[in-house]
């Protein structure tokens, strides 16, 4: 049963990239964009988890771990760029 | 009865990560974008990393937290980057759909 | 309100309690060794990066903290079944608005975890801390402070800014005693 749930829960999480990637390319303001990359990130994450239980390994952890921690850097840092680094500030 | 309690969590997890990117797509301004994201996939992946604790501690040998921190993490971060996003918004001056309420409680930049 | 901890050699007691669980959790373990590790790490780190820091409140009441804690996690669960229904939801049934929250707090750590828990719970989403962050002097405090914050469904803006300040800044304000 655990694997046809986590077949499932695949293919939510593909149809939420698919909406992300929609809206990155739509926009239609930049933060828009970052938000949708920020959305991306974080779903990426639930994919390599889930690839890690339909694998029956924990050595994704690390990787997932990872993305995380410079996913939300590089948000910040963007939105910081867009905040400060203006030509007309 | 263990795979019954990861089948549901992880089931839940996806239901909300969908409900989230739903909402980034559906939503008419910016502003209300950002609930999405921010409530419902942060809620989601705690869910789903729930689920991959309990899934891990079982199928694997002694007990598996670690993924606890990836949730920690998240639930720190996601309020933060919710407000860097909304502080560079409102200083790019996005329009916000007209029928919001309180618009002039916003003030101008320094 | 105090910033001083007690012991010179444990500045900020719940940060190394936080670095040592951490540290266990990332390695999976309790074996003496990792513990032991633990716990130097848990002592030399902070006391290596404290004077960067600036200082900070310290929680007096961690019984009371750890209440806190546990209601904003139980008010996330609920307020998110009930953001996702709106979401599903009809738009057009949504009137979102920005809603202008005086403050009691004055500093900037127990203001950040107030933004926080506004931001994870009802509907609505921090934005903006008035008076702007850069308009003040260094160090500076004001008096009063406002915390902007946009909602997604607003329906009472009364009511809205009643719980915001019973029930998220009432203990935070006995947490830092501040």
């Amino acid at each position: 049963m655990l694997e046809t749930v986590i077949l499932i829960v695949f293919a939510m999480i593909g149809v939420s990239l698919l909406l992300n990637i929609w809206r990155l390319l739509v926009g239609p303001s930049i933060p828009d964009r970052i938000l949708a990359l920020d959305t991306m990130y974080i779903n990426s994450i639930a994919l390599i988890i889930l690839y890690g239980m339909s694998l029956g390994t924990a050595l994704y952890f690390e990787a997932a771990l990872l993305i995380a921690m410079l996913g939300f850097v590089s948000t910040v840092a963007v939105c910081k760029y867009l905040l400060r680094g203006d030509i007309i500030e | 009865m263990i795979e019954w309690i990861i089948s549901i969590l992880l089931l839940i997890g996806g239901c909300f990560i969908l409900v989230g990117s739903i909402g980034l797509v559906k939503m008419p301004d910016f502003f209300m974008r950002l609930h999405g994201p921010t409530k419902a996939t942060t809620l989601g992946m705690a869910s789903l990393l729930t689920a991959a604790m309990v899934f891990f501690s079982t199928t694997q040998a002694g007990l598996s937290a670690k993924e606890i921190l990836i949730s920690l993490f998240l639930l720190l971060t996601a309020p933060i980057s919710a407000y860097m996003m909304i502080k560079s918004a409102i200083h790019h001056k996005l329009a916000s759909i007209e029928r919001t309420k309180g618009k002039d409680n916003i003030e101008d930049d320094v | 309100m105090r910033l001083e901890a007690k012991f010179k050699w444990l500045p900020t007691p719940y940060m190394s309690l936080l670095l040592f669980i951490v540290w266990l959790l990332l390695n999976n373990s309790v074996s003496t060794g990792h513990i032991l590790l633990a716990a130097v790490l848990a002592i030399v780190i902070p006391l290596a990066t404290n004077p960067f820091k600036v200082k900070q409140p310290l929680i007096l009441k961690p019984g009371l903290a750890f209440r806190h804690l546990m209601l904003v996690l139980y008010d996330i669960i609920t307020a998110n079944i009930q953001v996702a229904i709106l979401i599903l939801g009809p738009n057009k049934k949504l009137t979102p608005g920005f809603v202008k929250v005086p403050l009691d707090l004055t500093h900037n750590m127990p203001i950040t975890i107030l933004a926080s828990t506004v931001s994870l719970t009802p509907g609505t989403v921090s934005a903006e801390v008035y008076p702007w962050q850069e308009s003040l002097e260094e160090g500076e405090i004001p008096e009063q402070r406002f915390l902007l914050i946009h909602v997604l469904n607003l329906t009472d803006e009364e009511a809205l800014i009643k719980t915001i300040k019973q029930r998220y800044e009432a203990p935070l304000k006995e947490i830092f005693q501040c």
